[in-house]
C-alpha cells in the first residue's frame, strides 16, 4: 500500500467563537477579519517545512490539493507549492489531487504546469483532476452550477489530447476555442502522468473513472465506516465495467493522530480534532448544496434515498468525545502506533484502498506536534502497513514512473528512462 | 400551480416538451416566471378573466441536459420563439417577472415586432455598482425570504412559501424548485447582467415597468433605469411589496395590469 502524507494547508488560528460569528468556513468568511497575511506568511513556511519533513521521513508520496477562500484549507495553487518540493532530491511521488479543471480558462494552463512539474520532479507527478466543490466553482469562481461538469469534461479532453497528440492541433470545444494547441513541454512520463480522480461520492465520477481506467479517491473526513456505502458503490461500478478489483483503483483520505499510548493521544489531540470538526467542516448548506451542480435525475435519486445510510449518530463536533470520534465512528484513527496500524489495516481492507492519504497535520496543530505525530507514524506505523496488498500481488499502475521510493523495480526503470535507454508505457 | 391546465408543447431541436399552463379567452398574453419555477398565482387568474394566458416553464427546468444546447440568452430567446410558433401565437403581449423579466426584455429587443405590449415586474438584467442585485442562489432559506418579501407575516406570503406536507409531493416540489433554480442560474449566475443595457433601445413594445417599492433583491432604483433605456416605457411603483408584488399586492398589480393592457384595445 502507498501512504501519502497529505497537507490541507488550513488556517491554524481561527477564533473560538467562529461559528457564532460567521455563516460559513468557505466562500464568505471575511478575509480582513480572519485571514491575516503575516500569519499566512508563517503558515506557508511551516507547511513547506512539514511537507519536506514528511519527504525525509520516507512517506511514499506528498499530497497537495486546491481550494479557495476558505479557512479549512486554502491551498490556492498546489502547483506553486509542488514546484518548491519538486526541486528537492527525492524519490517520493508528488500527488497533486489536484487542479480543479473547471477553474482554468483555458485549461491548457493545467497541461503546461503539470508538464513543467513532471519534468522538474523527474517524473514524480500524479496529475489529479477533481471536478471541484460547489463552494470553489460556483461560490468562489462564479461558474454556473450547470456548467461545472461540462467544463470539467471538456478540460479533461483538451489536457489529455495536449499531452498525447502531436502539436500543434486545433481544439474546437464548447468553452475553449484554441487554434494552436502545442504546449512546451509535454510531460516527462509517457504517455502522461497518472491521472487520479477525486470526489465526494458522485456516481458520474465513478463512471468517468471506469470509462478511462483512472483511479478514484474518496476525500471525506468521516472515516471508513461512513465511506463503506459509497465505496461499495464505487467497487460495484468497477465490477460492472468488467474491471479487476485492484485496490490501487481507490484512494482514501484519513485523519490520523499518533502518540505513545492511546490515553496520551486523547490527551494531546482531542482539542485539535474538536477544533477541526467544529470549524473546518462548517460549510453553509446553501454553498454546499447548489441546485444544478448535479443533474436533476441524480438529485431526485439522492432525495428519494435520503436517510438510507446505515450510519448516523448525534454529532456535536465542538464537544465530541474521543470515544465518538475514534472508537465508535472511526472518523479519526488515533492512539498508540499499534492501535493506529491495526485500525488502518481494518479501514483499508474494509473499503479496499491502495492509496491512503494520511492527514497528520490537523488545522490547529503546530509544526512541533505535527512532527511528533508524523515521526511516530513513520517509525512505527509505516513499516506495519506498507506491505498491505503485497501478498495479493496487485500492481499499482497509477503510480508515477519517477517516484521510485520503496519501488526497486521502478528505480531501475527510471534510471534507464532518464538516460534515454528505455521508454515506459503507463 | 394548477397541473390540470398544463399542456405539453413539443419543441424542435431535441428539447423536452414544455408544460405550458394555458387559461382564459381573449388576446394572447405570455407570462415568464422568475427563478423559482413555473407558477400560477392569483394575479394570473385575474388576467385570465379577460385574456388568454400562456405560462410556460423555463427552458431546461424539466430536463437539465437541455441546457447543453442553450449557451446564453440569445439561444434562450430563440427557444421561446420556437415555443410561440408551436403555440400558434403571432403577436403577443409579454409579461416577465424577475429573471423572467430579463428574458422578456431580451425577447422584445430581439423580435421587436412580435411583442405588442411588454410588462416587466421587478426585472433582473441590469447592474449598478451602487445598488447591486442580491444573490438569490447561494443564500439561506431564511435570508431568501427577507430578500423576496416586504412582509413575510402576510397570509398570502405564507401560502406562497408553504410546502406540501406529504413526503412524495414535497419531494416533487423540491425537485421542481431544483430544476428551476439550476436552469435559470445557467444564464445569470453569479451576476444577472449580460449586456441587456445595450439592447433595450431596440424595444418597440409599449412597456410598463412595475416594481415593488420595498424590493430587497433587485432594488427599486432599477425601475427608472429600465424606463430610461426603453423608448416607450413608464414606471408604476407598488407600495407595500418586495420582489414579488403580485403576491404581496395582488389587487394593485392586477388593476395596473388591466389598465395598461386594456388601454389600447387589441386588434381583432
Amino acid at each position: 500500500m502507498k501512504t501519502i502524507w497529505f497537507h490541507m494547508q488550513g488556517y491554524r488560528d481561527l477564533p473560538d467563537d467562529f461559528r457564532d460569528r460567521y455563516e460559513s468556513i468557505w466562500v464568505t468568511p471575511p478575509n480582513d477579519e480572519l485571514c491575516h497575511s503575516p500569519e499566512v506568511a508563517k503558515y506557508l513556511h511551516w507547511n513547506l517545512d512539514e511537507l519536506e519533513m514528511a519527504d525525509d521521513l520516507g512517506f511514499d508520496g506528498l499530497g497537495l490539493n486546491e481550494h479557495h477562500q476558505n479557512g479549512y484549507g486554502f491551498p490556492i495553487s498546489p502547483n506553486m507549492i509542488a514546484t518548491v518540493l519538486a526541486r528537492r532530491k527525492s524519490n517520493a511521488a508528488l500527488v497533486i489531487l489536484g487542479n480543479t479543471l473547471p477553474l482554468y480558462n483555458p485549461p491548457i494552463r493545467v497541461a503546461e504546469e503539470f508538464a513543467l512539474l513532471d519534468c522538474l520532479s523527474g517524473g514524480r507527478l500524479v496529475a489529479g483532476f477533481p471536478v471541484g466543490s460547489p463552494m470553489d466553482t460556483t461560490g468562489c469562481y462564479g461558474i454556473p452550477p450547470t456548467q461545472v461538469r461540462p467544463r470539467y469534461y471538456e478540460a479533461h479532453d483538451l489536457i489529455t489530447q495536449a499531452w498525447t497528440r502531436p502539436g500543434p492541433f486545433a481544439f474546437n470545444g464548447r468553452f475553449n476555442k484554441l487554434r494552436y494547441v502545442n504546449p512546451w513541454p509535454k510531460p516527462l512520463q509517457k504517455p502522461h502522468p497518472p491521472i487520479w480522480l477525486a470526489g465526494g461520492g458522485s456516481v458520474e465520477t465513478w463512471k468517468f473513472a471506469t470509462d478511462h481506467d483512472y483511479t478514484y479517491s474518496y476525500l471525506s473526513f468521516m472515516g471508513h465506516k461512513y465511506a463503506k456505502v459509497l465505496m461499495d458503490g464505487y467497487w460495484d461500478s468497477v465490477a460492472k465495467a468488467g474491471m479487476d478489483d485492484n485496490p490501487y483503483r481507490a484512494g482514501f483520505a484519513q485523519l490520523v493522530v499518533v502518540a505513545d499510548t492511546d490515553a496520551e493521544a486523547e490527551r494531546i489531540y482531542l482539542r485539535h480534532l474538536r477544533n477541526f470538526y467544529s470549524k473546518s467542516l462548517y460549510v453553509a448548506p446553501h454553498f454546499g448544496n447548489v441546485p444544478g451542480f448535479m443533474t436533476k435525475r441524480s438529485f431526485e435519486f439522492q432525495l428519494s434515498h435520503r436517510g438510507a445510510s446505515a450510519f448516523s449518530f448525534d454529532f456535536k463536533p465542538h464537544e465530541a468525545t474521543w470515544k465518538q470520534l475514534v472508537e465508535d465512528s472511526r472518523m479519526v484513527i488515533g492512539g498508540s502506533p499499534d492501535t493506529v496500524a491495526a485500525q488502518i489495516e481494518e479501514a483499508v481492507r474494509n473499503i479496499r484502498v491502495g492509496h491512503l492519504m494520511v492527514i497528520l497535520q490537523i488545522q490547529s496543530m503546530d509544526p512541533e506536534l505535527t512532527a511528533y505525530s508524523s515521526g511516530l507514524f513513520a517509525e512505527k506505523v509505516l513499516p506495519k502497513i506498507k506491505g498491505i496488498w503485497d501478498k495479493e500481488g496487485y500492481a499499482d499502475r497509477w503510480w508515477p514512473q519517477g517516484a521510485t521510493r520503496n519501488q526497486p523495480q521502478l528505480a531501475r526503470l527510471a534510471a534507464k528512462v532518464s538516460n534515454g535507454e528505455a521508454k515506459v508505457q503507463a | 400551480m394548477n397541473i390540470e391546465t398544463a399542456r405539453n408543447i413539443e419543441l424542435p431541436g431535441g428539447f423536452a416538451a414544455n408544460p405550458v399552463i394555458i387559461k382564459g379567452e381573449g388576446a394572447p398574453v405570455v407570462y415568464f416566471h422568475g427563478p423559482f419555477g413555473q407558477e400560477w398565482d392569483g394575479f394570473l387568474d385575474d388576467l385570465a378573466a379577460y385574456r388568454r394566458v400562456y405560462a410556460p416553464a423555463h427552458a431546461g427546468a424539466e430536463q437539465t441536459e437541455d441546457l447543453d444546447q442553450l449557451d446564453g440568452l440569445s439561444d434562450l430567446v430563440l427557444y421561446y420563439d420556437d415555443l410561440f410558433d408551436r403555440l400558434g401565437l403571432d403577436r403577443i403581449d409579454l409579461i416577465g417577472h424577475s429573471f423572467g423579466g430579463m428574458v422578456a426584455a431580451e425577447y422584445a429587443a430581439t423580435f421587436r415586432d412580435r411583442v405588442r405590449q411588454l410588462v416587466l415586474i421587478d426585472a433582473m438584467g441590469l447592474w449598478r455598482d451602487d445598488a447591486p442585485v442580491a444573490d438569490h442562489l447561494l443564500v439561506s432559506p431564511q435570508a431568501l425570504v427577507k430578500l423576496l418579501f416586504h412582509d413575510p407575516s402576510k397570509p398570502e406570503v405564507a401560502a406562497k412559501l408553504a410546502m406540501p406536507s406529504e413526503r412524495e409531493a414535497m419531494n416533487a416540489a423540491i425537485v421542481n424548485r431544483f430544476g428551476a433554480l439550476a436552469s435559470t442560474s445557467h444564464f445569470i449566475h453569479p451576476i444577472p447582467e449580460r449586456g441587456l443595457k445595450r439592447r433595450l433601445r431596440r424595444i418597440k413594445a409599449e412597456t410598463l415597468v412595475l416594481w415593488g417599492a420595498q424590493d430587497a433583491l433587485v432594488p427599486p432604483s432599477y425601475a427608472a433605469e429600465f424606463a430610461e433605456l426603453i423608448p416607450n416605457a413608464r414606471v408604476e411603483m407598488i407600495q407595500g411589496a418586495g420582489h414579488v408584488p403580485q403576491i404581496e399586492q395582488r389587487q394593485l398589480v392586477s388593476e395596473r395590469l388591466a389598465k395598461f393592457l386594456t388601454d389600447r384595445p387589441h386588434p381583432k
